[in-house]
């Protein structure tokens, strides 16, 4: 589902160069549940967002779903991000004046879905988050484990191939967080391929394999058996 | 334009951001406003003055014969020349596509006029229907003179409101239709008329020209001639006509009285406009100042849309940002801002348009003062200026339109 080969990415910081990310090679499966784990400034997130055509890399080559993700305009990547990708992120990035509903419908309506089936298939999937009472809702009415799912049912929402996944339990207590965890492992069971990024070894233990990262490169990469979130709960 | 996706996406955001798209559009609102107020004092301002400076027409040009000053064809100097019926006809037909008002003028002065047992001594002008235009006066009362009149030689007269006030105690309905005497010829009232240019002209009676020639002078002797030409907006091209107008009858009127080519004494001719420029210049240089006025007006509320703009551009990165993240592409994001930004200052444009004009339909007709008189806004104007806020919202809204695309998700979604 997804390979880069080689990927090199440097920022400039003002007269200095900083080498983020120093030739990853890496790949996913269909229905794999990764956790990219590294302190900060290792360069994890970084890599998610050259995974999410968010920002590209400076050598190497990235694949998704067969496609290669190479210097795109702005329109084909935003095509791109809307079919293959859905984002989850630390602060849930919901649109603070759409309720709950229009929040997940709002990837349909960039693919040009129509209002009456968006909202249905939006709907779907609050139900499928166990959010459907809450959908006339404002984000600022909700928990924050009730808006992380919101955002999870948003970004499953126009089907994509791989979730992306930026600390998606960084903002949230231990219980809601393995509340969260519990639903994405249900999500990956179904078959989703999905990648998380986070600097919590509990959390990396409920994904099926931990790739470790460390000054840009990739010390370690291990798959395990994952802890189901549902006990702990 | 008429997605109507879209448009349900950009009611939501406007609904849900009231105080926003309010601020936004009072700017506007105002702007627009001002302008209209503005526009509508300028053409108050123009009536007023053109009432100030009324009395004669501009373009008024005037022909009257004089003492010839030079011998030809053996003729003496010193001739006078009188102006007759022919050479009058003659000018009409040949001029009559630049001719606006036309009259012949033939004064009697000491006219003894009675009434009963009132009477008075004034002045009997024979006249043809235009000269009320010409004088700029207007009907008080019953009609003035009329083509037929002066076919059938009628004996008719239309009366200043001084002798109206000395024969009928100033009862303007009375008058109309009695019988007064003047000179021993009965005449029957059918108007009466007030003057801009004083008090004087409102002692003058006016009759039928040809009712006068034949009663005093049998044909050849017409009086004097008076004219406008058609109006010109620009004041050079203006004179220029009228000049060219002048020299044109001028040679004319020398050749059919044997009046030497260089005789500048034989013929009387005044040109009002020469010394009308100062109205003209006046005129257009006050439209110019208040469209200025207005544009510049407009021009800070678009600017202040614009930042407007900006700011909540900046206020909504992150937003367009997630919206990126999520498929949107740039020229999505350039339609939704130029969109909200064009709809805001059309309808908030739209508002202050229909209360400004709203407010000039009611105060308007109200103002009495001398400077001013019914302001008020043409519809052409309206129209210009709504096609304007058009303009001008897409104008406003591009700059932060495009700012808004270049956002890079990347920056937008960084937690802070």
């Amino acid at each position: 589902m997804i390979k880069i080969q080689d990927l090199h990415k440097s920022y400039q910081m003002g007269e200095n160069s900083l080498h983020v990310l120093k030739g990853i090679n890496f790949e996913v499966k269909e229905g794999e549940l990764v956790s990219i784990m590294g302190s900060s400034g290792s360069g994890k997130s970084t890599l998610l967002n050259i995974l999410g055509i968010l920002d590209e890399a400076d050598q190497g080559t990235y694949t998704l779903d067969g496609t290669l993700i190479r210097n795109l305009n702005e329109k084909v990547a935003a095509q791109y991000r809307n079919k293959f990708l859905g984002f989850i992120f630390q602060s849930f990035n919901l649109i603070n004046y759409k309720s709950a509903l229009d929040n997940v419908s709002l990837p349909l309506y960039y693919q040009g879905v129509n209002r009456k089936e968006r909202f249905e298939r939006s709907m779907y999937y609050l139900e499928k988050v166990g959010l459907a009472k809450w959908s006339g809702h404002l984000p600022n009415e909700l928990s924050g484990g009730q808006k992380q799912r919101v955002a999870i049912a948003r970004a499953l929402a126009s089907d994509p191939k791989v979730l992306l996944a930026d600390e998606p339990t960084g903002a949230l207590d231990t219980k809601t967080s393995y509340e969260v965890m519990e639903l994405i492992q249900k999500i990956n069971d179904e078959g989703k391929t999905i990648l998380i990024v986070t600097h919590e070894p509990d959390i990396a233990e409920m994904t099926k394999r931990i790739v470790n990262l460390k000054d840009g490169v990739i010390i370690d990469d291990t798959r395990i058996e994952p802890k189901k979130a549902s006990l702990y709960v | 334009m008429f997605n109507i996706e879209r448009w349900q996406e950009i009611f939501e955001t406007i609904a849900k951001n009231p105080l926003r798209t309010v601020l936004t559009g009072l700017s506007v609102s105002s702007g627009i406003f001002i302008l209209i107020i503005l526009l509508g004092v300028a053409e108050g301002l123009k009536r007023g003055t053109k009432k100030q400076f009324e009395g004669d027409i501009p373009t008024k040009l005037y022909f009257a014969g004089r003492f010839t000053g030079k011998e030809y064809n053996g003729l003496n100097p010193n001739r006078k020349i009188k102006l007759n019926i022919k050479d009058y006809n003659n000018i009409t037909s040949s001029f009559e596509d630049d001719i606006q008002y036309q009259t012949a003028n033939f004064k009697r002065y000491n006219a003894q006029t009675s009434f009963e047992d009132k009477n008075g001594v004034y002045i009997l002008f024979g006249v043809m229907p235009d000269h009320m235009q010409l004088e700029n006066a207007y009907l008080i009362a019953g009609r003035y003179l009329s083509e037929k009149d002066l076919i059938e030689k009628a004996k008719v007269v239309v009366l200043g409101t001084r002798i109206v006030a000395d024969l009928f105690k100033g009862k303007h309905d009375k008058a109309i239709g009695k019988r007064i005497t003047i000179n021993d010829v009965k005449y029957t009232v059918i108007g009466v008329t007030e003057d801009n240019g004083g008090e004087r002209e409102d002692t003058y009676m006016f009759t039928p020209h040809s009712t006068m020639v034949q009663l005093y002078d049998n044909t050849n002797n017409a009086g004097s001639f008076q004219f406008t030409i058609n109006p010109d907006e620009d004041y050079d091209k203006a004179l220029a006509k009228s000049n060219q107008f002048g020299e044109m009858v001028i040679a004319n009127l020398k050749k059919s009285h044997n009046i030497h080519p260089e005789d500048d004494r034989a013929i009387r001719f005044y040109n009002a406009l020469k010394g009308g420029k100062d109205i003209y210049l006046m005129n257009t240089g006050m439209k110019i100042f208040f469209w200025g006025i207005g544009i510049l007006t407009l021009l800070s509320g678009i600017v202040g849309v614009s930042n407007i703009m900006i700011i909540i551009v900046k206020e909504r990165t992150k937003e367009i940002g997630i919206r990126k993240a999520l498929g949107a592409q740039p020229k999505s994001i350039v339609a939704m801002i130029l969109h909200e930004s064009i709809f805001i200052t059309t309808t908030s444009g739209f508002v202050g348009l229909f209360v400004a004009l709203t407010l000039l339909e009611i105060v308007g007709p109200r103002i009495e003062n001398d400077f001013i008189i019914n302001p008020k806004v043409e519809f052409s104007v309206a129209v210009i200026t709504v096609l304007m806020l058009i303009i001008a919202g897409a104008f406003a809204g591009y700059i932060p339109a495009r700012k808004a695309s270049k956002i890079k998700p990347i920056i937008a979604l960084r937690d802070e």
